[in-house]
């Protein structure tokens, strides 16, 4: 089978930073830093994006063209060409599990998007100053008042948009990840900062709305946001949310980059590529995001716009402020189908990893492949359709999988990277066809400050969120449900893990690679170019 | 309420939307002047193939 490539160095830069750029660059950030001490959040913030996430997503990318090269695309195979044991592929199974369920919510999420954003076209979404009624709009648009409610003639509208927006994921991953994906981002990519640049000047440009509100400005808005509130760095909750916020951010441990850096060649570039995509998910997020979404809803909400939750900022306030707003219903427009563009180019890279497994430990071609995901996929999705009710089940696979295993997930590819990879191996490898140099200290960070920072992070985590959700599993039976649905699935791909461990060995596959040093020569660091 | 944005709150804004500014701009600007990749591969000549009988070469 013809090994996939990238067809140029900008279009993986664009993917990747595509597939981290999402709806918690534009709405969860603000929220955590306006409830962290706002401008003061930003110093844990950069701290953790140099400490963690830039030498994570570098390791990260050295490991995936590591083992692409060798012919491996999924987690399993490139833990198994890394990890010469028969029990590390096993461990990619969390590579697969993670992008899987997150995709199987997140593609209704994107529906929403793309629902709101036609409901700004017809105009039904400019319901005036009240609070309540973008409340109650967005408690029926998403079936939060009764389990299976979606799936009443009342929401054929909404399911049809959710069909479509599942029909074009899976239209462009079949394309492939030169044809699909990475066109896709090439287009998808500019015209997001575009919209956001649009929104950001109109909200920048709101003066004083309302007279009577002085305090309601474009300065107090900003100011919500960036003031600092120095005493916050003395509480460990910031700085956690911190390290959080910047680990969910770039996309760190959710075994996508891992993949799409599988598709590089051997002589493609990984260091400034990764720094270039990490710095991209950090335009949105700081100078996009940081500078739109709360500035936005205190010029109208006040100190109210701080007390909403992620969907709350984005579903609620925010179409509260496009209705208060000069030409508020073209704007609403622009916001929400940015916000469906950058949920899609994510939701892309959720698929890649299953289907390069099914590809690579099957043999599938790729409608067979797609075929499977598609229906495998489905299920689950019409599993966060039916229970739609409060969104238990999506919440409950957003904490087990989309929170508590992607830690699990970074502190195993950490691992591998430090332990077992080496430092200097992985340094010499990362440095194949750089443009820039990693500095050496960064390898020891990988080693030895990550795992202790991602052990910081996640024991914490623990402490104060595993008791809340595991009470929920005890109380609400969708939530245990929902758990034993993720445990059907990762037993089901350790199986398929396993099957196609065998195929591999009978195939002959990790033979080749017993000789791959003798094959690929290692160059020396001076190469560097 | 907020009272507006402060100095400091102004020095963190600036400081932290500059410096991510000047990253990825810094970042851009090297990705998007090197070659595209045929043509890099293409002036870096034969490809390097370890032949294994190159060891004792004058």
């Amino acid at each position: 089978m013809k090994r996939e490539q990238w067809g140029s160095r900008i279009g993986v830069i664009l993917a990747v930073a595509g597939s981290a750029v999402g709806l918690g660059n534009f709405l969860r950030f603000p929220g955590q830093a306006a409830q962290n001490g706002g401008g003061a959040f930003m110093i844990p913030y950069f701290i953790s994006l140099l400490v963690l996430g830039i030498p994570l997503c570098w390791a990260e990318w050295t490991m995936g063209r590591y083992g692409g090269v060798r012919g491996f695309n999924s987690a399993p195979g490139i833990f198994s060409v890394i990890w010469r044991n028969p029990v590390s592929k096993y461990f990619g199974s969390l590579a697969m599990l993670i992008p899987l369920i997150i995709y199987m919510y997140y593609v209704v999420i994107e529906a929403w998007c793309l629902g709101y954003a036609l409901e700004y076209l017809t105009g039904s979404l400019m319901k005036g100053g009240d609070v309540e009624a973008y409340q109650n709009f967005y408690s029926q648009f998403v079936g939060a008042n009764a389990d299976g409610s979606l799936l009443t003639t009342e929401h054929t509208r909404f399911m049809v948009i959710l069909l479509i927006t599942f029909a074009v994921n899976f239209f462009l991953i079949y394309r492939g990840v030169s044809k699909g994906i990475e066109r896709f981002c090439k287009i998808a990519m500019p015209i997001m900062v575009l919209c956001a640049l649009c929104v950001l000047a109109r909200v920048l440009t709101l003066g004083t709305p309302d007279p009577s509100q002085p305090g309601q400005s474009v300065g107090g808005g900003l100011g919500f946001m960036w003031n600092p509130d120095l005493q916050a760095l003395r509480s460990a909750k910031t700085w956690l949310a911190a390290s959080g916020q910047i680990f969910f951010s770039m996309s760190v441990g959710f075994g996508i980059i891992i993949n799409y850096a599988s598709y590089l060649r051997r002589r493609d570039d990984v260091v400034l590529s990764g720094l270039t995509a990490s710095s991209m998910n950090e335009f949105f997020e700081v100078c996009l995001g940081g500078m739109i979404t709360l500035p936005a809803a205190f010029i109208f909400l006040g100190v109210a716009a701080g007390s909403f939750g992620t969907f709350g900022l984005g579903f609620v306030a925010l179409p509260n402020v496009f209705a208060a707003m000069p030409l508020g219903q073209f704007f609403g427009f622009l916001w929400f189908f940015m916000l469906f563009l950058a949920a899609i180019t994510s939701s892309l890279s959720m698929l890649q990893p299953v289907i390069a497994f099914f590809e690579e430990g099957f043999g599938l071609k790729r409608h067979a492949s797609a075929t499977f995901l598609g229906l495998l996929s489905a299920l689950g999705c019409g599993f966060v359709i039916y229970f739609s009710k409060n969104a238990v089940a999506m919440d409950t696979f957003d904490f087990w999988v989309g929170s508590a295993l992607i830690y699990v997930l970074a502190m195993i590819q950490t691992f591998m990277y430090g332990w077992v990879f080496g430092i200097d191996r992985a340094e010499i490898e990362a440095h194949h066809g750089a443009h820039i140099r990693i500095p050496r200290f960064v390898q020891y960070m990988i080693k030895y400050v990550a795992p202790v920072y991602l052990l910081a992070i996640f024991i914490p985590f623990c402490m104060t969120e595993v008791p809340k959700f595991y009470r929920s599993l005890a109380e609400n039976v969708v939530a245990k449900y929902s758990v034993m649905f993720i445990g059907v699935i990762l037993v089901f791909l350790l199986l398929l893990i396993h099957i196609a461990g065998k195929r591999w060995s009978r195939t002959g596959a990790f033979l080749d690679l017993a000789t791959e040093d003798d094959v690929l020569p290692v160059k020396p660091l001076e190469d560097l170019t | 309420m907020s009272d507006g944005l402060t100095l400091t709150g102004g020095i963190i804004m600036v400081l932290s939307v500059g410096s991510v500014l000047t990253l990825v701009s810094y970042c851009l600007y090297r990705v998007l002047s090197l070659p595209p990749v045929e043509i890099e591969e293409h002036l870096k000549g034969m490809p390097d193939i370890d032949t294994r009988d190159t060891g004792d070469a004058d």
